[in-house]
């Protein structure tokens, strides 16, 4: 038993303070307005604080912190991507993810379990080849290996999946990880408050103003803010604060869909992800298996969950894991995925002044939640994008140099 | 030790059954859940609590009790409260560590004060220890244990109608199947219990009318898993699941009744009155022998009569309520039962053990003074109810809080949906009855048969539901979630720590989080909150109430695990042929076809050897086929191709390439014009349902006056290629083979009408003969049969891969990526600028202006290159730099060398330039960019005249 628990023991009282100071009421101007109090938005927040000792910043969130993709992703966490500009962002946030609970001094319950992309087709195995080959380029740990490994770290996985989708082998990678996801908001959220960052939950943005091609002020549900800089950091609802200034993006919204069984004994170890029977499944701390599927094939802004999500995943865990028949399926829910044309996110400074955009994340914002916080308070502190997301701008889609990052989606999309 | 025969009870007596239980043997009767046969056998611990490992007893008896979840042979987590005894059935607790008599978790309650809430935030994440206690935490959480034995368990699954569908057979969904029936509905009505009436009790006349009813189905032991879009309602059945679409849907689910809290409110022998009632009149037996009742409504005194009739000594009656009706108090008067008005529980005092209660300590409400200790082995508690509307939530129901009923009820109902009884806010049976009347006429009426019927239904006149059944206590152990062993002061500290809005109360607490998923704890939970923060239940709102109702198996969900698999009508001629399979999407195609004694690249290189000398013949048919007619079909192609096909003459065909918007390579194939108006073409294996799908969308969208239709199933389709394949056909069709190269023709082969497309996918004199998919194995039959005096042999992908690399012709897919444009894969010829629009036309204006980004080009490995050769996908390195990467590599039995296909930077694709291959290994190997076609630049044998 840590030491650290035992004042819980010998308080009367709670010892604990609040997490996030309670605002009355917004002020009439910030430095900076970070619109979405998910993990992206305080993550910015507090290394704007921390960092670039810029302050006076609010989080404005329509509803509650973290009540976004943030919470509703599978968390997993790695960096074996297709593209080097996906690589190095993505190295680095696993770098700073591994010393975040740390920093935070909250157990976000990073917990490193080795994650498995596995191939059944011989196409699939040449991607993983190639995003192997990819990473270990650039010092990632990252190798294609054969059913055998995959029995060894799932040695009751059905290597033949019901005898219609063999596993012929596997992009492994090492450093892949889960994480406590509500914890990382909350983490981020604490830090940013310590610091003087004011966070203002159930406050609804329903303007920006722009005046001259610049950022001057956002007007919310709680009253209007003057402001300079404004960061949008939204997720799923990144086309209608794009609406509110005027920026075309060319961004689609997709439902993404898990769901989670009842907790049973920890019996799966390893991140497994299938392409082919698109599955992606982990086992939690709690003992739930976390599940995860592919994209809805198609475009609605909707969180409503549809019954042939849990109908054809839980055909295809039984695929690869026949004897979990009697395990029950406790919850589904549902996310808005903001999708690119080339899977990568959009980032950086916009044509408009003073308004920065952290979005298109897709479907793996939740392992970027550090890197992306780090890179976007500095684009905000100086006005300059930072040097790993000079290939996540917007307008890379007008000068047509798109980075792919389709190959390296978990599950085809 | 069971009562005398109840009427109505649901146990068989003449049928007992006897199972085991924590390795005792135990009998009970048919009829009975696993809880009520092992607490009429006298055991009243059936579980140890999560965190702390308290034991705990039955709460709901209503498939709620998360702490009775059970472990029965291989299956986990089977809830004792709900699931009938089996005989034979060997059950354990699945919450201990040992037996539940022995359980070495037990110590952890001892440690309660160092668990606060979020306690694992707080701790165990230094960097180096973080690994160990999270090997500890795994070792404790979860419930059963899966059993890797299990089979895979294929259920059925079907698909149901209804016009009104009724989930709920209490009081109020029976009379709202009556009267949708009535007016002429056809209903359906679900209930998860084994029997009809919710919480009433025996054969009613209402019961027999529904039952007798033509147009009501009736569904027990089933629970409507959750409400999606258009009134989809999955239906759990034992062995089965309905999808169920109604026309009209009424939500009659009842309410869950719910607990007090106090200290100790968990011990065994406290449990809900509802849960009491039906251990004595569904299974005769006798909860315990002298309780307690904790009331605050009428139900309790209703419920008091059942308690009596079965020889329960009622010690006490504790109502929180300063003032009780009068009526109910008389109730008590007549027995000499005391009654404290305004008072609570406190706390529960427990037996030695922990393992029940025996008694409990009450006080005023308004002092909250000590007033007296009671003897008891159980507590009652009938306090209020909570709506059990996740399938309203699900619908889109707006709810608001009801002061006067101390619940939420539907505010505005979504079309189509209804809500009557309990669940609506109506708790009086005879109430209840009307309610449901009136929802069933108006969802009857809302589909169409007959008129809703005006019913008045009295509102409630006093509320059932206490708004306040909760009591601080300074040892804690008040609990507000069973599921997760949480107490008040936990919710409180998640507050007093800023999660203080209900879904961060949650996610930082887990209330709500288990496998009951907060049936009997959100209501509370809320109260807490709202209390705490100076707010309503109103105002705090609810959690959001996702599917499932009760968690559902995989295996109902996954139904019978249907993973169709497409054969071409060839399927069997390659099988007798040896071919080893490959799957192409849902096809399966032959990899290659295997010789005795040889292996598997001397099988693909003897099958290239007879392509290139002699002739082969390979199956196509799971190319996508597609037939386009009208006047505006041309055009249609035009726009959906990067090449001009308005132009190409009647009896031609010409490579096809299709683009995204943004420019990137999707597919290719061959469009061959039949008519001025009429084009048949194909499409990649992999692309074909997709392309399909692309096209239907393109052509809705910009309605050209043109139809596609998909002949992929119903063509089967065959390329006969090689220096001797003329010869072949030549005997057994009608066509002059003389046509030119990349025309068309269509006649008949063997007897069978015909498409002939000469093309030049495999670098010889080749036919590509397209077939009805009903005379494929016939017309093989016979090409194979004309082929064997020239040595035909079939080939499979693999040889086709090699034939198709030493033409350079590219693979969709492999030799391009997601980003590739025609330019880099080599194909700007292929691209028509000129035209007025296609699909990625603006994207490659664009990319035109700026620099190529990579090049696809050949090359070859120097003759005589010993060690490994460079697999697809290994990168192309310069300076230490990734340039490109392998797309195709293979030995080339008829150039004898390696060649192969790669991206490289574009100031590097001349030929007899040189790159370097990084192996998986590391080492390099250097390659020379070539010229394609490696094989026949000129293309003479493909083009060869007949």
């Amino acid at each position: 038993m840590p030491w650290r628990l035992l004042r819980f023991a010998l308080s009367d009282k709670h010892p604990e303070p609040r997490m996030f100071t309670r605002h009355d009421a917004l002020k009439p101007a910030y430095d900076v307005v970070i619109i979405g109090g998910g993990g992206h938005g305080l993550a910015a927040a507090y290394y704007l604080a921390r960092d670039h000792g810029i302050t006076n910043v609010c989080v404005l969130e329509k509803g509650y912190l973290g009540g976004g993709n943030t919470g509703r992703n599978t968390t997993i966490i790695r960096s074996n991507y297709l593209t080097p500009e996906g690589v190095k962002f993505y190295d680095e946030s696993v770098r700073l993810w591994q010393d975040l609970s740390t920093d935070f001094d909250l157990n976000l319950f990073y917990s490193n379990r080795g994650h498995f992309t596995l191939a059944h087709t011989d196409a699939a195995l040449r991607t993983s080849r190639w995003r192997a080959e990819v990473n270990k380029h650039f010092g990632i740990e990252s190798e294609v290996v054969g059913p055998e490994v995959v029995k060894q770290a799932a040695p009751m996985i059905d290597l033949s999946c019901g005898g219609h989708a063999p596993i012929l082998g596997a992009l492994y990678h090492a450093p892949g990880a889960v994480a406590r996801h509500d914890a990382v908001a909350w983490g981020y959220g604490r830090g940013a408050d310590l610091r003087g960052v004011e966070i203002h939950q159930r406050t609804e943005v329903l303007g920006i103003d722009v005046a001259g091609g610049k950022v001057t002020g956002v007007r919310t549900n709680r009253g209007n803010i003057s402001t300079g800089k404004v960061l949008c950091a939204v997720a799923g609802s990144t086309p209608r604060v794009l609406d509110m200034v005027g920026i075309r993006s060319p961004i689609y919204i997709h439902p993404l869909q898990a769901m989670v069984s009842e907790p049973v004994k920890p019996w799966l170890d390893p991140i497994l992800v299938s392409g082919s029977l698109h599955v992606y499944i982990s086992q939690s701390a709690r003992g739930e298996l976390v599940m995860g599927a592919s994209l809805d094939p198609y475009e609605v802004q909707s969180t409503r969950s549809t019954f042939d999500f849990p109908e054809g995943l839980s055909s295809h865990m039984l695929d690869m894991f026949p004897f979990l028949s009697n395990v029950k399926v406790m919850r589904q829910w549902a996310g808005m995925a903001d999708m690119t044309p080339d899977f990568a996110p959009i980032m950086g400074r916009t044509p408009v002044e003073g308004f920065y955009l952290d979005g298109g994340w897709g479907t793996w914002g939740f392992k970027a939640t550090p890197v992306c916080g780090k890179t976007m308070s500095y684009t905000v502190a100086h006005d300059r994008n930072h040097d790993l997301i000079t290939g996540f701008t917007l307008d890379r889609f007008r000068n047509f140099e798109l980075t792919g990052e389709k190959g390296a989606a978990s599950v085809g999309h | 030790m069971r009562l005398p025969p109840q009427s109505g009870e649901w146990i068989i007596r003449s049928k007992p059954l006897g199972f085991r239980f924590e390795g005792r043997e135990y009998a009970g009767f048919e009829g009975d859940t696993v809880a009520s046969a092992l607490w009429a056998g006298g055991v009243h611990v059936l579980g140890h609590s999560f965190k702390y490992h308290r034991p705990r007893g039955i709460l709901s008896a209503a498939n709620h009790d998360v702490n009775a979840l059970m472990q029965a042979g291989g299956t986990p987590n089977v809830r004792a409260d709900a699931t009938p005894l089996q005989a034979g059935m060997a059950l354990t607790a699945v919450n201990t560590f040992g037996t539940l008599e022995r359980d070495a978790g037990r110590f952890l309650g001892w440690f309660a004060r160092f668990l606060p809430v979020g306690f694992y935030y707080k701790a165990f994440h230094s960097k180096r220890l973080f690994p160990l206690w999270e090997r500890m935490f795994r070792a404790m959480t979860g419930l059963g244990r899966v059993d890797f034995a299990t089979p895979r368990l294929r259920t059925p699954k079907r698909y149901g109608f209804c016009d009104v569908l009724v989930v709920g057979a209490g009081p109020s969904g029976l009379s709202a199947a009556l009267a949708a029936a009535e007016q002429g509905a056809d209903v359906a009505l679900v209930d998860e219990n084994a029997r009809l009436g919710g919480s009433t009790h025996g054969a009613s006349e209402l019961i027999k009318q529904v039952v007798a009813h033509p147009r009501i189905r009736i569904f027990t032991d089933t629970y409507a898993a959750g409400y999606y879009a258009d009134h989809w309602v999955p239906l759990v059945e034992p062995g089965r699941i309905t999808k169920m679409r109604a026309r009209a849907v009424v939500v009659a689910a009842g309410a869950y009744e719910q607990p007090a809290v106090f200290r100790n409110n968990d011990l065994p022998g406290i449990m809900l009155a509802s849960a009491a009632q039906r251990m004595i009149r569904r299974y005769a037996i006798r909860p315990a022998q002298r309780v307690v009742v904790l009331a605050a409504n009428a139900d309790a005194y209703r419920a008091l009569q059942d308690f009596i009739e079965a020889g329960i000594e009622v010690a006490a009656v504790i109502d929180l309520r300063d003032a009780v009706p009068t009526e109910q108090a008389a109730v008590l008067a007549e027995r000499g039962i005391p009654l404290h008005a305004g008072h609570v529980i406190t706390e529960a005092l427990p037996a030695k053990g922990d393992k029940r209660v025996a008694g409990v300590r009450i006080a005023a409400v308004a002092t909250r003074e000590a007033s007296a200790e009671i003897a008891c082995d159980g507590v009652f508690m009938s306090v209020g109810w909570a709506p059990a509307a996740p399938l309203l939530y699900q619908a889109g129901t707006k709810m608001r809080y009801d002061d006067g009923v101390q619940q939420f009820v539907p505010d505005t109902l979504p079309d189509g949906v209804f809500a009557c009884g309990r669940v609506n806010g109506i708790h009086t049976p005879s109430a209840r009855l009307l309610d449901g009347e009136r929802a069933g006429s108006a969802a009857a009426a809302y589909c169409g048969c007959g008129a809703a019927k005006p019913v008045v239904v009295p509102a409630e006149t006093a509320s059932p539901t206490h708004p306040w059944p909760i009591v601080p206590h300074p040892k804690g152990k008040n609990f507000i979630d069973f599921d997760e062993d949480l107490q008040l002061a936990d919710l409180e500290n998640a507050i007093q720590e800023g999660f203080d809005n209900i879904e961060l109360m949650k996610r930082y607490s887990t209330v709500g989080m288990g496998p009951s998923q907060g049936k009997h704890s959100n209501m509370n939970a809320l109260r807490v909150l709202a209390r705490a923060t100076g707010s309503t239940p109103g105002a705090v709102g609810t959690t959001t109430a996702r599917p499932f109702f009760h968690p559902v198996p995989m295996s109902h969900l996954a139904g019978r695990g249907f993973t169709p698999e497409r054969r071409t009508p060839m399927h069997a001629r390659h099988a007798a042929a040896g071919a080893l399979w490959m799957p192409a999407g849902a096809w399966q195609r032959p990899e290659y076809y295997a010789v005795a004694g040889l292996s598997r690249s001397d099988c693909i290189h003897g099958e290239v050897k007879a392509v290139r000398n002699g002739v082969g013949l390979i199956d196509v048919g799971t190319l996508g086929k597609l037939e386009i007619r009208g006047p505006q079909a041309a055009e249609f192609l035009e726009r959906v191709y990067i090449s001009k096909y308005a132009g190409l003459k009647v009896g031609m065909t010409r490579y096809a390439v299709m683009c995204d918007e943004a420019g990137v390579v999707i597919d290719d194939g061959v469009v061959a014009r039949l008519a001025d108006d009429h084009f048949y073409f194909t499409t990649t294996t992999s692309g074909a349902a997709l392309i399909y799908r692309e096209l239907s969308r393109w052509n809705t969208l910009w309605k050209l006056d043109c139809g596609i239709v998909n002949l992929t199933g119903a063509m089967a389709a065959m390329n006969l290629a090689g220096p001797k394949a003329r010869a072949v056909l030549a005997g057994l069709t009608d066509v002059d083979l003389s046509f030119p190269y990349l025309a068309v023709r269509e006649g008949t082969v063997a007897g069978v009408p015909a498409r002939l497309l000469r093309v030049g996918f495999v670098g010889e004199w080749g036919v590509e003969i397209h077939v009805p998919a009903e005379h494929g194995a016939a017309v093989w039959d016979a090409l194979m049969a004309a082929g064997q005096a020239h040595g035909i042999r079939p080939f499979g992908v693999e040889a086709q891969r090699l034939l198709r690399l030493e033409k350079g012709h590219i693979i969709i897919g492999q030799d391009t990526d997601g980003l590739t444009t025609p330019g880099e894969a080599a194909l700007d010829w292929a691209v028509k600028m000129d035209k007025p629009f296609f699909v990625g036309q603006r994207s490659l204006m664009a990319i035109a202006a700026k620099p190529r980004r990579q090049q696809l080009v050949g090359f070859m490995l120097p003759a005589g290159h010993a060690g490994e050769a460079p697999k697809e996908c290994h990168l192309v390195i310069e300076n230490g730099e990734i340039t490109g990467r392998v797309t195709s590599v293979a030995w080339s039995p008829t150039l004898a060398r390696h060649i192969g296909l790669a991206y490289v930077q574009p100031d590097r694709a001349q030929a007899g330039s040189q790159f370097s291959i990084r192996l998986t290994d590391g080492a390099m190997v250097i390659a020379e960019v070539v010229r394609t076609p490696f094989y026949d630049p000129d293309n003479l044998r493909q083009k060869e005249a007949a």
